[in-house]
């Protein structure tokens, strides 16, 4: 796809930027040991990546849908879990606020996190409320100018480093399935407010996901985001942008696994030739390539039709998110396979790219979520 | 104030050099980068604009293509860009060269409080004669490699790392200093700067522009006037790329053990 020369200058700034800063030292100590690197985040933040949708009156740089997309593909080439430090602030975090946050709460908030002075995470998912959110069993009580909240969040990225927490409760419990519950901004410093210890994951390491905890937490009802009893809807906005960063990302990996296929095919030899001579390889590479070149047209042109509030713009981010997701572990399977058996070994970056990749078809919905909201567009 | 920094578009040397008939370089059929030092003097004068607000204005002498340049540095933080271009100052060697930028300024104007920036050197030529040259015609001051700037007023403080050692100077506005890489780590673009840049104004001055510049005498700039002729340009054969593994014999010999599995050598 021909972009104009501006996104084309920032897919270079992109690239060069992860090239330079997202170094195999990086790359392999943050996949070792967890945790959160916070020189590498100071780094993003400082050059604007943590607010690149973010309108520049609240301290953003002001970018679309596309730039944000060509972000996430160019982090995620490189390093998957950079492309997530740089994703968080920009899709899930500011999301919600951007949508329906009154000006006070944007003034309030928004500055901080496109600076990267505070990191602010989305709290859907509980431990019975996964794909079906609308089971949130998390509450908030109307209590004087207060709420009470009570629950518990699981699988929160960025949970154990968070300033606030965008926390979705039941508000009105007469109402069922995704009506009745409501959006809070929450101060993760509030007292009744608990993390929970990291995660062991199989990939994204350096990037911590934990759960939050809720006990008679007194939210002021400034901080009630968005209409009461209608906070879901606005969720489900919020994740048609999220799904595009996640299929951006996915688009990333692939690449990045195709590039590496690319050059160890051609240095391998084997029955003295490179394995690149055989088309039980070259043609896994033409696959590779050809879906890879098909999801970024696909996740490019959603970028552009959502931006102009294109009708079917939510289905087209499901179609991305399903179809770059799936493609991209295909890819990365591929990509393994290539290498062999040093393709299974710690030393080699397909290795961490292959787990990396997993996560992309599960969270912020999984393939069969996509698949329901697609089918459920088309079948209504 | 305002800073005027001079900036050059390079041949990429990480690629392979391609060389005219005439011994000069192809420059168009090679990528190209902005000339690393030139890097280093525009966050210096970026880092000054942050903290008084001042002009910040990439010069550069070039094809028409070293627009594209101009933005890339409008886009890290500049305000505006001065293309000098014209078939007239094609070919043109160090003293040509820095007739020509000395003469653009002087046109532009150079105020009581502003300051030229450049990079020491070029990576394509290597001379570091440029930016001397300019502050010579210019007939101000010159500061070379500074590794340290520090601004108090119209006085700049710098700090000259040498070979053998370093070197603290005063200098008063207006003044020319130029930059080694060792005095700060350059900004990357913005999103916000690359949506802004194509907006920003650009200033192109052709030959008639400067044709009547007093600091540019016309029979010694481009090609045929330039006293220095490049007589061979050639990519010198490869020998082969050499790293240099660091750290105590075992550390290295346990990272060239891993190196060579890794290329299943051993
Ligand atoms: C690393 C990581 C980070 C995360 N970060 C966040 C975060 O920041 N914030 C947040 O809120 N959440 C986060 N999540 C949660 C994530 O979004 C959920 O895990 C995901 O939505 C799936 O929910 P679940 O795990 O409960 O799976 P389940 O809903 O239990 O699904 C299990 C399986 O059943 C399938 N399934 C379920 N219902 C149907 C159906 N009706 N039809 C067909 N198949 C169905 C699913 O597709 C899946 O294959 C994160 C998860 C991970 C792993």
């Amino acid at each position: 796809m021909i972009l104009s020369a501006k996104y084309e200058l920032m897919r270079k700034n992109f690239r060069n930027f992860a090239e330079t800063e997202f170094t195999t030292e990086i790359q392999e100590k943050l996949d070792r040991e967890g945790g959160f690197d916070e020189e590498l985040f100071a780094k993003i933040a400082k050059n604007g990546f943590c607010g690149i949708k973010i309108p520049v009156e609240y301290g953003g740089q002001g970018g679309d849908s596309l730039a944000y997309v060509l972000m996430n593909e160019e982090f995620s080439r490189i390093c998957p879990v950079g492309a997530i430090y740089a994703n968080t602030p920009n899709s899930l975090g500011s999301g919600p606020l951007l949508a329906c946050g009154n000006e006070e709460q944007k003034q309030r908030i928004l500055p901080d996190v496109a600076a990267g002075r505070k990191h602010i995470v989305f709290a859907l998912t509980e431990p019975g409320a996964g794909s079906d959110a609308g089971g949130t069993l998390t509450t908030a009580d109307a209590d004087g100018d207060d709420f009470i909240l009570n629950g518990r969040k699981c699988f929160i990225s960025g949970a154990p480093m968070a300033d606030y927490a965008i926390i979705y409760a039941k508000t009105n419990r007469a109402l069922r399935g995704s009506r009745g519950i409501s959006m809070f901004i929450l101060d993760m410093k509030l007292p009744g407010v608990s993390v929970g210890k990291g995660e062991m994951k199989m990939g994204i390491n350096g990037y911590p996901t934990s759960d939050i905890s809720m006990e008679n937490v007194r939210v002021s009802k400034k901080d009630l985001l968005g209409p009461l009893d209608n906070g879901f809807i606005t969720a489900m906005n919020t994740l048609n942008g999220g799904r595009l960063g996640v299929a951006a990302q996915s688009l990333g990996v692939a690449q990045g696994c195709l590039d590496e296929a690319i050059k160890y095919s051609k240095e391998r030899k084997q029955f003295g030739k490179p394995i690149c001579a055989n088309q039980g390889i070259s043609f896994m590479i033409a696959e590779m390539a050809t879906e890879i070149e098909a999801a970024r047209t696909l996740i490019y042109t959603t970028a552009i039709e959502k931006d102009q509030d294109a009708k079917d713009s939510f289905v087209k981010c499901a179609m991305s998110k399903y179809y770059a997701s799936e493609m991209a572990n295909r890819v990365a399977y591929k990509a393994v396979q290539i290498f062999g058996g040093y393709g299974y070994i710690k030393d080699y970056r397909v290795e961490r790219l292959y787990r990396d990749v997993r996560v992309m078809s599960l969270y912020e919905g999984t393939t069969q979520v996509q698949q329901m909201v697609i089918s459920g567009a088309l079948l209504k | 104030m305002r800073i005027y920094v001079c900036v050059k578009q390079v041949p990429d040397t990480s690629g392979k050099v391609a060389v005219n008939e005439n011994g000069t370089l192809n420059r168009a059929s090679m990528q190209t980068i902005i000339n690393p030092d030139d890097m280093n003097a525009m966050e210096a004068a970026l880092k000054i604009k942050d903290a008084t607000g001042c002009q910040v204005t990439a010069v550069t002498m070039g094809p028409p293509p070293a627009e594209g340049m101009l933005r890339e540095l409008i886009a890290m933080g500049a305000d505006d860009g001065v293309l000098i271009s014209g078939r007239e100052f094609g070919g043109s060697d160090t003293f040509a060269t820095s007739q020509i930028i000395a003469g653009a300024l002087h046109h532009l104007g150079i105020g009581d409080e502003d300051v030229v920036f450049c990079g020491r050197q070029a990576i394509d030529g290597d001379t570091a004669q440029v930016g001397p040259q300019i502050a010579e015609k210019l007939e101000i001051p010159q500061v070379t490699y500074a590794g340290e700037i520090e601004k108090d007023g119209n006085v700049l403080k710098i700090k000259r790392l040498l070979e053998d050692g370093y070197m603290t100077v005063e200098v008063k506005t207006p003044c020319l200093i130029t930059c080694v890489k060792e005095l700060n780590e350059p900004r990357y673009m913005t999103v916000k700067g690359i949506i802004e840049c194509y907006d920003k104004p650009i200033t192109v001055l052709d030959y008639p522009a400067l044709e009547n510049e007093p600091l540019i005498d016309k029979t010694t700039i481009g090609l045929k006037g330039s006293p220095t002729n490049i007589f061979k340009s050639f990519t010198p054969p490869q020998k082969g790329s050499v790293e240099m593994i660091p750290g105590t014999s075992q550390e290295a010999a346990d990272a060239l053990a891993e190196k060579l599995a890794k290329k299943h050598i051993i």
